[in-house]
C-alpha cells in the first residue's frame, strides 16, 4: 500500500514566509481584537508567576518559625506585622485580585482569538465559495465537486486551528515561561539555575514524544482512512465479495488493516504511557534539586524557606507552556498545507467573464444565431463542426440525433458556459462574447434532462433565488405545467420540503417542478433537454401535459425524445457526430429518408403506439397530439 | 447499566487478567504517588529544625526512588488498561465486518453505507472510550482520591474540609458543561454537514446555478448558512472559553483556602510548614482526578448510548444462510438448471411471475426484455442473492436452498451489470474469486475478455492499481475485467448480465466468439440488448413484466414477430445509422 494514501495527506514544511503573510492579512480587519488578545495574553503570562510568589511571602513572613525575613520591598510597608491580618492581606488583596484577573484575561483572550478564528473561517470560507460560483464551466470538468466542497470546508476548519489558538497563545506560552524565569532568577540566581537543568531535560523529553507520537498518529490516520476505504468499498461491493467466496480472503485483509490501526494505536499508547512518568519525575527531579541545593542553601541561611516552597511551585509550571509550544509546530504544518491548497484555487483565473465594454441589449426579442461555430472541449477533438442555424422568435426548434452527437453541447455554447473556438453565435444580432453574462443568461430557461432540485421546498425550488417572482407567479407557473393538484394535494403544499435532489418526488413530478421554475422565470427563449430515461406511462402523461403548458407562446430550443414535440416543432435540426446534418420539418425529413428517418424508426417511432394506447382518454378531449401525427 | 453493558461482557472478560495485573499496577502507582507530597513535608519541617544536608540528600535520593517507582507502574497501568480499549476495539471490529460479510444485500438496501460506516467508526471509538480510559480514570479517580484525601485528613482534617469545599462544583461543572459542550458540538456538527451539503448540492447543481443567472443568490444562502454556523460555533466557543478558566479559578480559591486556613493553622501550631507544602502539592494532585471524575460520567454515558447503536448491526441476523443445506447430495455441481413456478416479490410488489424453464447442463441461454422486466431480479436468485421460496429453483435436481452456499457460489461465474472493481491490482481484481491461479492463468483470463493489450499498456501491467487509488478504467475496461474475474474461476454456471453493454461491437464480437470456445459444456445465461450477444444462444427467453412472453431460437423467434423481431429490425438500423460519416 502506497504511503501517500490521501492526497490530503501530504505535509511540507512548517511554515513558509510567503503563505503565511497571505494568511496574516485575513486577521487585518480585527487587528483592533488580534491586538487586545496580544495585550492580555502578555499580562496573562506576567501574572502566571504571582500566586507562587505569594506564598513566598505568606511563609518567609508569617509561618517559618526560624527566619521570619523582612520584606525588603513595597509589600513589606503594605501588610500588616500581624500575622493574621498579614495573611488575610495576602489572600484577599493580592492572591485573590491575581486569580481573578487571570480568570477574566484568559476567558477575554480566548474567546476574542476564537472568535476573530470564527470570522476569518467565515471570510475564507465566502471568499472561496464566491470564487467557485465565478470559475468557469470547464474548472467543474476538471474538478470532482467533492475535491471543491473539501477546499471551501476542510481545509478551512484546519486554518481555524491556526487562527484560534496558534498565532496567539503561542505568546502566551512565551510569555509565561519568560516570566517564571525571570522571577525564578530574580529570587535565586543561583538556585535558579541549578533548577533550570531539567529545562533541556523536559524539551528534549517532549520532543521525542511529539516525534514518536507524531510518527504514530500519521500511521494511524493512513490506518483510518484505510478502515473506511476498505468499509466503503466492500459494503458497496458485498456481493460480489459473496458471490466470488471472498470472504475469508477479505476479512484476512481487513484484519490486517484493523490490526495495524490498532498496533499505531499501541505505539502511541506506548509513547504516552512513557511520556506522563517521564515528565512527572521530571516535576520530582526539580523538587528534588530544590530540596536538595535550595534546603542546603536555606540552612546556611541565603535562601528563605518561602523561596523554596516557591520555586517548587514554580517548578511544575514550566511543564504547560514547553508542551503547547511544541504543539504548534503540527498546527503551521497542517495550516501551511490547507492554505496552500486554497490560494491555489483562489488564484485560479475565472477564465470566461463579462467583456470590458459589453454591449446594452434594450428588448430582447430571442433571436439565435449558429454561424459556422466549431468547438472542442479539449483541442483538437471538436464535437461540433461548422454548425449554422437561427432561431426565430416564437419559433420551437427540435434538435435531435444519435447519443453523442453533440446536442447537449449546443445548449451550453449558447449560454456561454464555453467559448467557442470558431465562428459566431449571435443573440438579437449581438454576439454573445460582446455581452453580460447575466444579459445573456436571463434571457433563458434551462430545463435539464436530470432535473436537479435543490434543498429547501417546492416553491423555492420554482423561483430559486430569484425574489421577484411573486408567490403568484410561482403558482401560475405551476398550474401552467399542470402540477398545481399534486401540489395542493401535499400536506404543506408549496412550503413541503424537497429532501436529498428530490428524493420523495417521482421523477415525473421532479421534471414539472423544473418545466415550472423554467416558466416562472419567464424566459425568451427556453432551452429544454427532454430526459431520455424510459418513464412509465403515468409518468410519461404527466410530462406530455406539462410540456404542454410549457411551451405555449414560447420560443424554444429543444433537445427532442418526444416525438409529439418533435412534431410540433417549426424546424428540426438533426446532429451526426458533432455535424448538422439534416435540417427541415419532420415530414420534410421524413421524406428524404436519411439520418433522420433512422433516428424516427429507431427512438421515436413506438411513442406513436405508445401515446395512443397511454394518453387515449385524454386524446379525446385535446386532438392535438393525433392531428399531428402522420 | 450493568445490563446494558451485558454485551460487551465476552469481550471484556476475555482480558480479565490483564485487567486484574492493570488494575493493580493502578492501585500501586497511587499509593507509591501520595508519598511524594509527605516526603516533601519532612523535607521542609528539618529545615526549621536544624537538619544536616544528610537527611536532605536522603530526601531528594528518596524523591527520586518513589518517582521512579510510581513512573514505572503508572506506564504499567496505561499501557494495560488502554492497551486493553485498542484490543476490545480490535476484536469488535472483527466481529463487526465478520457479521457484516454473512449479511445478504437486501441488508445493505436497507442499510445505508453511510450509517454503517459511522457505527463502525464514531460509535466503536465511542464505546472504547469507555472500556479504556473510561474504566482507568474512574479507577484512578477512586484510588487516588481515596489515598489523598486520607491522608490530608489525617493531616488537618478542618483543613481538608475546608479546602476541597468548592471541588465538587468543579466535577459537577465539567459534567455539566461537558454535555452541554457536547450536545452543543452535535448541533456545530450538523450545521457543518448541512454547510458541506450546501456547498456540495450548489457546485453539482452549477448548471443549473449559471443558467438562471442564480450565482449571486447562491452566494448569499450559502452565506446564511456560513453566518449560522459561526453563530452555533460561538456558543460552542462561549461555553469552551469560559469552562477551563472557570475551573483554573476554582482551585485557585481552593488554594486561597490554604492560605489562609493553613496558615491560620500553621500560625497556631497546629501544622508545620512542610505540612502546609504538602498541603499545597496534595491540591495540585486532586486537579485532574476531579475533574475526570466529571469527565468521565459524559464517557460513560456516550459510550453506553453508542454501545445500544452498534448492536443493531449484531442484531440483524443473515437470511441467507445454510441451514437448509445438505452437503452430501451435491458435492460438486454439472450446471443443470431448472425454475419451477417461479414466484419472486421484493417489497411486496410481484417481480417474476410463474416462471418455467429448464436450462440443461451445457446450454446456453439468452435472456432479453425492457428495462424492469425483472431480468436482473431473475438471475440474481441463482448464485442467492436473493431467496426465491423454496424449491422453486433447483440445480442438476437439487434445490439450491439444499447446496451449501459456499459450493453453490464456487460454481457459478457471475457477471453483474455494474461492473465492481476493488481497489486493488488488476491481477488481484482478475483473480478476486480464484486466489489460487497463477500469472499464466490471469492472463489467458484476460485474453478470453480481449483486454490483455490494454492492461500491458497500463504503466505496471497486470500489477497497475486500479479504483480510488489508481487508474480510472472506462465502463468497457471495467467489464471485460469483471468478465475475466468471472472466467478464472472456471464456472460451470456463467452468468453475464448485460455484461458488454458498454463494449464496442467489434470487442463484443471477439470476446463472444473466445467465450464459446470456454462455454463449450458449461451452462450460460446472458441477457443483453444486442442480438449480436444473442442470436447464437441455444434459447432465446424474452421477458416482459415479470413473465416469460417468447421462448425459442433466433429464427424462431424473428418468425414470431414480437418483442424480438422488432429488437433485430432495430439492430439493423443503429447499424446502419453507426455507419453515416
Amino acid at each position: 500500500m502506497p504511503d501517500g494514501f490521501h492526497e490530503e495527506e501530504v505535509l511540507g514544511k512548517a511554515y513558509d514566509g510567503r503563505l503565511m503573510r497571505r494568511l496574516l492579512s485575513y486577521l487585518r480587519p480585527y487587528r483592533r481584537t488580534v491586538f487586545f488578545a496580544l495585550i492580555a495574553i502578555f499580562f496573562y503570562g506576567i501574572l502566571q508567576a504571582v500566586p507562587p510568589y505569594l506564598l513566598k511571602i505568606e511563609v518567609d513572613r508569617y509561618l517559618d518559625p526560624t527566619h521570619r525575613s523582612p520584606i525588603p520591598h513595597f509589600l513589606g510597608r503594605l501588610l500588616s506585622p500581624k500575622p493574621a491580618v498579614g495573611i488575610a492581606e495576602l489572600a484577599f488583596g493580592f492572591f485573590l485580585p491575581t486569580v481573578l484577573l487571570t480568570f477574566i484575561l484568559q476567558f477575554a483572550q480566548t474567546l476574542a482569538m476564537q472568535m476573530v478564528g470564527q470570522r476569518v473561517m467565515y471570510d475564507l470560507r465566502k471568499q472561496i465559495f464566491s470564487h467557485l460560483q465565478r470559475l468557469e464551466m470547464s474548472y467543474f470538468d476538471r474538478n470532482p465537486v467533492g475535491r471543491m466542497v473539501t477546499r471551501v470546508t476542510a481545509d478551512v476548519d484546519v486554518l481555524n486551528d491556526l487562527f484560534a489558538s496558534g498565532v496567539v497563545a503561542i505568546f502566551g506560552d512565551f510569555f509565561t515561561l519568560l516570566s517564571i524565569l525571570a522571577v525564578m532568577l530574580s529570587l535565586s540566581w543561583k538556585l535558579a539555575l541549578l533548577t533550570f537543568t531539567v529545562l533541556p531535560l523536559i524539551a528534549l523529553v517532549t520532543g521525542a514524544f511529539r516525534k514518536a507520537v507524531r510518527e504514530s498518529y500519521r500511521r494511524i490516520r493512513i490506518a483510518i482512512a484505510r478502515i473506511n476505504a476498505y468499509l466503503q468499498e466492500h459494503i458497496t461491493g458485498m456481493s460480489v465479495v459473496q458471490l466470488f467466496n471472498h470472504e475469508e480472503k477479505s476479512f484476512e485483509e481487513f484484519e490486517r488493516i484493523n490490526r495495524s490501526h490498532m498496533e499505531a494505536f499501541k505505539d502511541s499508547i506506548m509513547a504516552y504511557g512513557l511520556f506522563y512518568p517521564a515528565v512527572e519525575f521530571l516535576g520530582v527531579l526539580a523538587i528534588a534539586i530544590i530540596i536538595y541545593y535550595g534546603g542546603g542553601m536555606a540552612m546556611l541561611g541565603t535562601l528563605t524557606v518561602g523561596t523554596a516552597i516557591a520555586f517548587i511551585q514554580y517548578s511544575q509550571r514550566f511543564f504547560r507552556p514547553i508542551q503547547d509550544l511544541s504543539d504548534k509546530y503540527n498546527i503551521l504544518q497542517s495550516a501551511m498545507a490547507s492554505s496552500e491548497r486554497i490560494f491555489k484555487l483562489l488564484d485560479t483565473p475565472t477564465g470566461i467573464h463579462d467583456p470590458v465594454q459589453p454591449r446594452p441589449l434594450a428588448s430582447p426579442q430571442g433571436r439565435v444565431e449558429f454561424r459556422q461555430v466549431s468547438f472542442a472541449y479539449r483541442d483538437p477533438h471538436r464535437v461540433i463542426e461548422n454548425v449554422s442555424f437561427t432561431i426565430e422568435p416564437g419559433e420551437t426548434v427540435a434538435v435531435v440525433g444519435h447519443t453523442g452527437a453533440g446536442k447537449t453541447t449546443l445548449t451550453s455554447l449558447l449560454l456561454r458556459f464555453y467559448d467557442i473556438q470558431e465562428g459566431r453565435i449571435l443573440f438579437d444580432g449581438e454576439d454573445i462574447s460582446q455581452l453580460r453574462l447575466r444579459d445573456l443568461r436571463r434571457n433563458f430557461a434551462v430545463v435539464l434532462q436530470d432535473p436537479f432540485l435543490f434543498s429547501g421546498t417546492i416553491a423555492s425550488n420554482i423561483r430559486l433565488g430569484t425574489e421577484t417572482i411573486t408567490d403568484a407567479q410561482v403558482g401560475e407557473a405551476a398550474r401552467r405545467v399542470n402540477l398545481l393538484d399534486f401540489i395542493e394535494s401535499l400536506p404543506e403544499g408549496f412550503e413541503e420540503r424537497v429532501r436529498e435532489r428530490g428524493a420523495t418526488l417521482s421523477v415525473g413530478q421532479k421534471q414539472l417542478i423544473a418545466f415550472a421554475r423554467a416558466l416562472a422565470h419567464d424566459p425568451r427563449v427556453l432551452i429544454l433537454d427532454e430526459a431520455t430515461s424510459s418513464v412509465d406511462s403515468e409518468t410519461e402523461s404527466q410530462i406530455r401535459e406539462g410540456l404542454r403548458g410549457l411551451l405555449e407562446n414560447r420560443t424554444a430550443l429543444i433537445i427532442a425524445h418526444r416525438l409529439s414535440t418533435i412534431q410540433s416543432a417549426s424546424k428540426i435540426i438533426v446532429m451526426h457526430k458533432g455535424h448538422l446534418r439534416e435540417m427541415g420539418t419532420h415530414q420534410e425529413l421524413l421524406a428524404r429518408r436519411g439520418i433522420y428517418y433512422k433516428l424516427y424508426q429507431l427512438q421515436y417511432k413506438d411513442q406513436e403506439r405508445a401515446s395512443v394506447s397511454v394518453v387515449a382518454p385524454a386524446l379525446q378531449a385535446d386532438p392535438e397530439p393525433q392531428s399531428a401525427s402522420s | 447499566m450493568l445490563k446494558r453493558l451485558r454485551p460487551l461482557f465476552p469481550y471484556l472478560t476475555r482480558y480479565k487478567k490483564r485487567y486484574v495485573v492493570g488494575l493493580a499496577a493502578l492501585v500501586i502507582t497511587q499509593l507509591v504517588g501520595v508519598t511524594i507530597p509527605l516526603i516533601v513535608k519532612d523535607a521542609i519541617d528539618i529545615l526549621s529544625e536544624n537538619g544536616t544536608r544528610e537527611r536532605l540528600l536522603f530526601y531528594a535520593g528518596l524523591l527520586l526512588a518513589v518517582a521512579l517507582t510510581k513512573g514505572i507502574f503508572q506506564y504499567a497501568m496505561r499501557w494495560i488498561l488502554i492497551g486493553i480499549s485498542r484490543d476490545v476495539e480490535y476484536d469488535l471490529r472483527n466481529d463487526l465486518v465478520r457479521h457484516l460479510m454473512r449479511l445478504e444485500p437486501r441488508y445493505y438496501t436497507e442499510n445505508r453505507t453511510g450509517d454503517l460506516m459511522s457505527k463502525m467508526t464514531n460509535d466503536l471509538s465511542a464505546v472504547r472510550n469507555m472500556v479504556g480510559p473510561g474504566i482507568m480514570y474512574s479507577a484512578n479517580t477512586l484510588v487516588m482520591g481515596v489515598a489523598t484525601v486520607a491522608l490530608m485528613v489525617h493531616i488537618d482534617p478542618r483543613l481538608t474540609l475546608l479546602c476541597l469545599l468548592p471541588l465538587p462544583i468543579a466535577s459537577l461543572a465539567v459534567k455539566f458543561f461537558g454535555q452541554k459542550i457536547h450536545a452543543q458540538f452535535e448541533k456545530v456538527q450538523a450545521l457543518h454537514s448541512e454547510l458541506v451539503e450546501r456547498a456540495r448540492e450548489s457546485l453539482a447543481g452549477v448548471r443549473v446555478v449559471r443558467a438562471f443567472c442564480q450565482e449571486d443568490a447562491e452566494i448569499a444562502s450559502f452565506d446564511r448558512m456560513n453566518q449560522s454556523y459561526v453563530d452555533s460555533n460561538r456558543q460552542l466557543i462561549w461555553i469552551q472559553s469560559f469552562l477551563w478558566p472557570a475551573l483554573a479559578l476554582l482551585f485557585a480559591i481552593s488554594f486561597l483556602l490554604i492560605m489562609v486556613a493553613g496558615g491560620r493553622d500553621v500560625l497556631r501550631g497546629e501544622i508545620s510548614v512542610g505540612s502546609f507544602t504538602a498541603f499545597n502539592i496534595y491540591l495540585m494532585y486532586l486537579i485532574w482526578p476531579i475533574i475526570a471524575l466529571g469527565w468521565v460520567t459524559n464517557i460513560v454515558q456516550r459510550g453506553l448510548a453508542s454501545l445500544g447503536r452498534l448492536w443493531t448491526i449484531f442484531r440483524a441476523e443473515p437470511q441467507i444462510d445454510d441451514h437448509a443445506a445438505r452437503p452430501e447430495i451435491l458435492p460438486t455441481l454439472r450446471g443443470e438448471i431448472e425454475f419451477r413456478h417461479l414466484n419472486f416479490s421484493y417489497n411486496g410488489k410481484l417481480i417474476l411471475k410463474d416462471i418455467n424453464l429448464h436450462i440443461p447442463a451445457g446450454r446456453t441461454v439468452a435472456i432479453v426484455g425492457a428495462t424492469g422486466s425483472g431480468k436482473s431480479t431473475f438471475v440474481s436468485l441463482i448464485p442467492r442473492l436473493y431467496d426465491a421460496p423454496p424449491g422453486a429453483i433447483l440445480i442438476d435436481g437439487v434445490s439450491i436452498r439444499q447446496i451449501p452456499l459456499a459450493t453453490l457460489r464456487r460454481h457459478i461465474g457471475f457477471v453483474s451489470q455494474e461492473p465492481f472493481l476493488f481497489s486493488e491490482t488488476v491481477k488481484n481484481n482478475i483473480r478476486f474469486g480464484a486466489p489460487e491461479a497463477g500469472e499464466a492463468e490471469v492472463v489467458r483470463a484476460a485474453e478470453i475478455s480481449n483486454i490483455v493489450a490494454e492492461i500491458q499498456s497500463f504503466p505496471k501491467g497486470f500489477d497497475t492499481m486500479v479504483g480510488e487509488r489508481g487508474l480510472t478504467l472506462s465502463g468497457g475496461q471495467k467489464q471485460r475485467v469483471t468478465i475475466s474475474r468471472a472466467v478464472l474461476r472456471d464456472p460451470r454456471i456463467l452468468i453475464l448480465d448485460d455484461a458488454l453493454s458498454s463494449v464496442d461491437t467489434d470487442t463484443e464480437e471477439r470476446i463472444l466468439n473466445q467465450l464459446t470456445g470456454i462455454l463449450a459444456g458449461r451452462t450460460a445465461i446472458l441477457i443483453s440488448h444486442r442480438i449480436s450477444t444473442i442470436r447464437n444462444a441455444d434459447e432465446i427467453v424474452v421477458l416482459d413484466q415479470g413473465t416469460i412472453v417468447e421462448q425459442g431460437s433466433h429464427e424462431e423467434l424473428l418468425a414470431l414477430g414480437g418483442y424480438y423481431a422488432e429488437l433485430y429490425n432495430k439492430q439493423l438500423i443503429e447499424e446502419a445509422l453507426e455507419k453515416e460519416a
